[in-house]
């Protein structure tokens, strides 16, 4: 098989990584709103039950919890789901597991800001969403920006563990080549193109971390 | 997703009936504040009268920051009555205010007990009242983000939903009044200590208030500009604003100021005239203050 095949079918790989990769960032950057400040809540048993979500989510595989989301219709439920339901798998338990992740990252973040903010704000009357959205956030933005890069790169590649269960993503068809033609080469090229998108990725953080340079505190 | 709730536009000061009777800008009476077992402060009471600068001086640990913190609603006094103008923020329990103590007289007297009931606060009073009053913080917590502009109308815009264009204009007076028409634009980091204060005093002054309190105001100044700092607060009191300064420093507290109360582990010693108090001290704790060489 000629390279340019191999290439072209690693691409289409890729189409499903990518997918997996945006609605997870998407998915999991506003979930993990609602967590962090469930988090942050004195509503002592939110906060407790969010906290044990967290452990849970970042003290136990990727992997595993993956395989618990697509078995368990069948062995918990008794229901039989479709083909499509892999993909469906992957998707969610990529965004609860990366949302904890990001949570702990906003909560650290506001977690950092000065009383001195808060105080500001409510002397100036601003309501407790008022200070949120327009005095908090933002700066939460520019400090947590470096900790949420090295997450989305790790997603970039984490994206392969859909492999596991079948999804036919681009590490999942680097693989079949690689056994169908005995070469590396398909390997080759599918790092390359990880590699690649990893450094569009730093490349944009590094434009948005300029941009938020305007000020320091 | 979120249904915008009809927010009450809050009122914008102007010159009240209350004003006009002669009620005090601020009005503080009774007012204690522990934490733990330890009472930090006993029994403060104190006015402040429009186009009146009255200076809070005392050592550190004195308990000048925590009567700030309350005064200005971030932290709450344990009893004792506030009010700003008529706004009464917070009143004994058992006064009218606590609707409770109609139902509920002591049982041996009869009587409504109105001496150290736990301070009652009234949640939209207190909103207003923050309307009535701004504070400079000693650290100035400008919003770090916004440019000096923005600092300055964010809030009149946001909390108060005035018309852009008046804010504007009243913003950039002020600059102007402040020195700061140049950096408009800039944000507070790229100013000086000096100049970064001169914004937060701007930011307080477009709310409009009627009292405005300073924390350890000359903190980061130098001489010069404290100089300017007290011109600046006399023309406020002069243009009827009432003016509270906590402040260590005795110099500036005499210069600026028309009435000082000494606080002394919380409890207000000596209250009067800048010379009164400096030059004609009657407690012999004020003397004992003025004379220690840490008087800091």
């Amino acid at each position: 098989m000629e390279v340019s095949i191999m290439f072209q079918k690693l691409i289409e790989g890729y189409g499903i990584s990518l997918d997996i990769f945006f609605v997870t960032l998407i998915g999991a950057t506003l979930l993990a709103i609602p967590v962090a400040l469930g988090r942050l809540s004195r509503i002592k048993p939110l906060a407790w039950l969010i906290s044990i979500y967290i452990s849970l989510m970042r003290g136990t595989p990727l992997m595993l919890q993956m395989f618990a989301v697509f078995f368990a219709p069948y062995y918990v439920f008794g229901i039989t789901m479709g083909p499509g339901y892999m993909m469906v798998a992957v998707l969610a338990s990529f965004v609860i597991n990366y949302a904890a992740y990001f949570a702990e990252i906003y909560r650290s973040g506001i977690q950092s800001m000065p009383r001195g903010q808060y105080e500001a704000a409510k002397a100036l009357g601003y309501s407790r969403s008022q200070t949120f959205f327009r005095i908090i956030l933002p700066q939460v933005v520019k400090r947590i920006l470096p900790a949420m890069g090295n997450e989305i790169v790790t997603l970039v590649k984490d994206t392969s563990l859909a492999f596991s269960i079948g999804v036919i993503e681009m590490f999942t068809t680097g693989k079949a080549l690689v056994a169908r033609e005995h070469t590396m080469i398909p390997f080759v090229i599918a790092a390359a193109i990880y590699w690649i998108t990893c450094l569009i990725i730093e490349a944009l953080l590094r434009r948005a971390e300029k941009k938020l340079a305007y000020y320091h505190d | 997703m979120l249904k915008k709730k009809p927010q009450r536009k809050l009122p914008t000061p102007d010159i009240s009936y209350s004003s006009l009777v002669g009620l005090p800008a601020v009005y503080l009476r009774g007012a204690r504040k522990s934490f733990g077992e330890n009472e930090v402060l006993h029994d403060i009471s104190l006015t402040i009268n429009r186009g009146e600068v009255l200076s809070i001086i005392g050592p550190s640990g004195a308990g000048k920051s925590t009567l700030l913190r309350c005064l200005t609603l971030l932290d709450s006094f344990d009893s004792g009555e506030l009010s700003y103008d008529s706004i009464v923020v917070c009143k004994p329990r058992g006064s009218e205010l606590d609707s409770r103590a109609k139902k509920d007289p002591n049982p041996e007297t009869g009587e409504h007990t109105l001496d150290i009931q736990p301070a009652i606060y009234d949640r939209a009073a207190m909103q207003r009242a923050r309307m009535r009053f701004g504070i400079v913080f000693q650290d100035y917590n400008l919003f770090p983000h916004m440019t000096v502009l923005q600092n300055v109308m964010d809030a009149p815009l946001v909390v108060q939903k005035r018309n852009p264009a008046e804010v504007e204009e009243q913003a950039r007076k002020l600059l102007e009044r402040l020195d700061l028409t140049e950096h408009a634009d800039k944000v507070p980091c790229q100013l000086s200590g000096g100049q970064q204060q001169r914004v937060a005093i701007a930011r307080a002054l477009c709310m409009k208030p009627r009292v405005i309190f300073f924390d350890e105001a000359t903190s980061a100044l130098d001489p010069r500009l404290t100089d300017d700092m007290v011109k600046l607060i006399r023309s406020l009191a002069e243009e009827g604003m009432a003016v509270g300064l906590v402040t260590h420093e005795m110099g500036f507290a005499r210069a600026a100021s028309d009435r000082v109360c000494l606080l002394l582990d919380g409890r207000i010693v000596e209250e009067g005239t800048p010379e009164e108090v400096f030059d004609r001290p009657s407690d012999p704790r004020t003397r004992a203050f003025l004379a220690s060489p840490t008087k800091e």
